[in-house]
């Protein structure tokens, strides 16, 4: 579903290398865990398969349902069904998260030439994924994201994936800012999303995360590479020995 | 610039005559004298070719060389329909009756300012012109003026009590060479409450003049639509005078326009009077639109409130100049004043003045102005979700014009301003 090959990406910006050569396949039913340490690249991968300015490809390519990914507008990887749930949701005052998500969706739906949601749909498929996730109403009607809790924020998240229904999920960071019991939450979300035909990429710092969304795979990141890749006890020895054996030398 | 004069405002003492309009032929003394009194005020400036200040942004010669066709100049169904209101159709500047309410309302006297004029003791023969006049200091307004001499056209309005329902002034056609000449004088009793909507603009070309006074304890609530084309060229003037306990709420859309300069002169004379002003400005190409402001504190306890917002695309202008002025014994003074302008691209500009002027030493003013792009974050989180760039452009510019349609206290109209907008946005993609 999506294979990422020898991707190599630096920052427009002072021209600094971040991705140094990564190959990285996510199959459709399975999950898989990017884990790295700080600075390691997790955040600039989501961002470069989301389509973020900012970046330039200098190697390699991904290629996404059999698509040239890195051709496509960021809203054009949506329509195709790539999600990235973003460490820092943004606030967006003035916009009804009901209004942002019926948009999107209709903007999906549009683009992939499938008739657009009427009112009643839109709001029986919100309530009903809404309520699947116990997420209250009163987080629809405000603005998105605006004065959310850092828990409401990845919850939203959430949300917003069970109603667009992607082939692909990115979770950046998703663990971060969450007390045990949002994360269980977030988690539990997560896995009722789980299916045959549905990839998810968990891109974190810590085990902790995975131990709620167990993982097919597991991939150690650092500086710029896949430093090892292997099945769900690599995390628990990550866990255990901290990444400084992945580190360069100089480190 | 020196502390405005005090006047006294001479006051309509009797109750509302719900006959409305009686009477036509020639102007009385009271109309010949306030229009002669304008037409001297505007000799006096003629031949002054400096541009002061005042003028600081804007080409006062905005009104000149009208197109003389109304091509460009979009008519269409009000912005308020759906609200439960009294209409009032101006055709090129003239009401047409067949297509208007009746003039008459509950606890409101309504009368076209032709059919007032004539009379001589009409209570509009106390204020016409006056607060006008007041306006031309510290700064002249010209534009003001001229429309005393010459306007004939317009409704002259006193409301008694709560008039139930809002009343609509829409314009459409015109296509005079000439600016057309609109003229409004409104009078909210004491504890009476009125809700007036414009909507339109009467021609390719016009200046409109309000008078507004209202009495202790009256509200006045507005909310205006210039929707006119691309071409389309105005200045308004609203004067208002707040007493004790007074409070006048103005918001104004404005789009689409190629010079548009709305001016206000509110004056809290009374304790505890209020008066906010708003409005949300959207254009592009050769969109040029302008509020003035200036609203004086003469009077302790006094809240006053400014936010205006300016969506700019494309080249567009956007001008505001802001000021408040508290007087000496105007303590306690609550003053805010928000303008903000996104520009969504290199070539546009805004242009802002905001000026405080305070000679009491226990008042609260507040005021800031900024200027910026769009917020990439947010626009890449939009687009992220599969909203294309220009829909999510047009969803970040709305939400920030929506601060200030929020000043709308009326829900409905402020769902319809919004509405209004979200289709201006529309149309550009």
């Amino acid at each position: 579903m999506l294979e990422i090959a020898n991707l190599h990406v630096k920052l427009e910006e002072g021209d600094v290398p971040i991705l140094k050569g990564i190959d990285l396949t996510v199959e459709a039913g399975s999950v898989h865990a990017v884990m790295g340490p700080n600075g390691s690249g997790k955040s600039t991968l989501s961002y470069v398969l989301a389509g973020r300015d900012g970046y330039e490809v200098t190697d390699g390519g991904v290629e996404f349902g059999g698509e040239d990914l890195l051709e496509m507008e960021p809203e054009e990887r949506a329509s195709a069904g790539l999600f990235l749930a973003f460490q820092y949701p943004v606030e967006i005052p003035g916009v009804a998260n009901m209004t942002f998500l019926r948009t999107a969706l209709n903007a999906q739906r549009k683009a992939r030439g499938e008739p657009e949601a009427s009112a009643a749909e839109f709001l029986r498929i919100v309530r009903e994924r809404a309520k699947s996730l116990g997420i209250e109403g009163d987080l629809l009607k405000r603005p998105v994201n605006y004065g959310f809790s850092g828990g409401e924020k990845k919850r939203n998240e959430i949300l917003h994936m069970a109603v667009l229904e992607p082939k692909l999920c990115i979770l950046d960071e998703t663990d971060s800012g969450l007390d045990i019991d949002a994360l269980k939450q977030v988690a539990r979300g997560v896995n009722s999303l789980r299916r045959a035909a549905r990839g998810i990429l968990v891109i974190t710092h810590y085990q902790r995360l995975l131990d709620h969304i167990e993982p097919d795979k597991v991939h150690i990141m650092a500086d710029g590479r896949i430093a090892q890749s292997g099945g769900p006890e690599l995390a628990l020895e990550v866990e255990k020995n901290g990444y400084a054996g992945y580190l360069p030398e100089a480190a | 610039m020196g502390e405005v004069a005090q006047e006294r405002i001479p006051q309509a003492e009797s109750a509302c005559d719900p006959r409305g309009d009686t009477s036509s032929g020639s102007w009385a003394d009271w109309f010949r004298a306030a229009r002669q009194a304008a037409e001297e005020r505007t000799e006096a400036r003629r031949g002054k070719r400096r541009r002061p200040e005042y003028w600081k942004y804007t080409d006062p010669g905005g009104l000149e060389n009208l197109p003389t066709s109304s091509a460009g100049v979009s008519e269409g169904p009000s912005a308020f329909e759906g609200v439960d209101r009294l209409r009032f159709e101006f055709d090129g500047g003239t009401l047409d009756r067949a297509v208007s309410d009746p003039l008459r309302a509950g606890n409101a006297e309504i009368v076209e300012l032709g059919a007032a004029a004539p009379i001589q003791d009409h209570w509009a023969s106390r204020l016409y012109g006056t607060l006008e006049a007041i306006g031309q200091t510290p700064v002249p307004r010209p534009f003001a003026a001229a429309n005393t001499a010459s306007a004939t056209a317009g409704l002259v309005v006193r409301a008694c009590g709560a008039v139930g329902k809002p009343l609509e002034i829409r314009h459409s056609g015109g296509a005079a060479s000439a600016p057309a000449l609109i003229r409004h004088l409104i009078v909210v009793e004491e504890g009476a409450e009125l809700t007036l909507l414009e909507s339109g603009v009467p021609g390719p070309g016009f200046n409109m003049v309000t008078e507004v006074l209202v009495k202790d304890g009256g509200s006045f609530r507005h909310v205006r639509v210039q929707d006119g084309g691309w071409r389309s060229r105005g200045i308004t003037h609203m004067f208002a005078r707040l007493e004790a306990g007074a409070s006048m709420k103005s918001f104004t859309a404005t789009t689409a326009s190629e010079w548009m300069r709305n001016e206000f002169f509110v004056d809290l004379a009374g304790e505890n009077a209020t008066a906010h002003l708003s409005g949300a400005a959207v254009g592009g190409r050769s969109f040029h639109q302008d509020d003035t402001l200036f609203v004086i504190h003469g009077a302790p306890n006094c809240r006053s409130r400014q936010v205006f917002k300016k969506v700019l695309r494309d080249g567009a202008v956007g001008v505001f100049q802001g000021k408040i002025l508290v007087r000496r014994p105007a303590q306690k003074t609550d003053g805010y004043q928000l303008s903000q302008a996104l520009l969504l691209d290199e070539s546009s500009q805004f242009l802002a003045k905001p000026e405080l002027e305070i000679y009491a030493d226990d008042v609260a003013c507040s005021h800031g102005s900024t200027c910026g792009g769009i917020d990439e974050d947010a626009l890449f989180y939009l687009r992220s979700r599969g909203i294309g760039r220009n829909e999510a452009q047009d969803m970040l510019a709305s939400a920030f014009l929506a601060e200030a349609v929020s000043e709308i206290d009326d829900p409905q109209l402020a769902e319809a301003m919004l509405g209004r907008i979200g289709a201006w946005m529309a149309k550009r993609n």
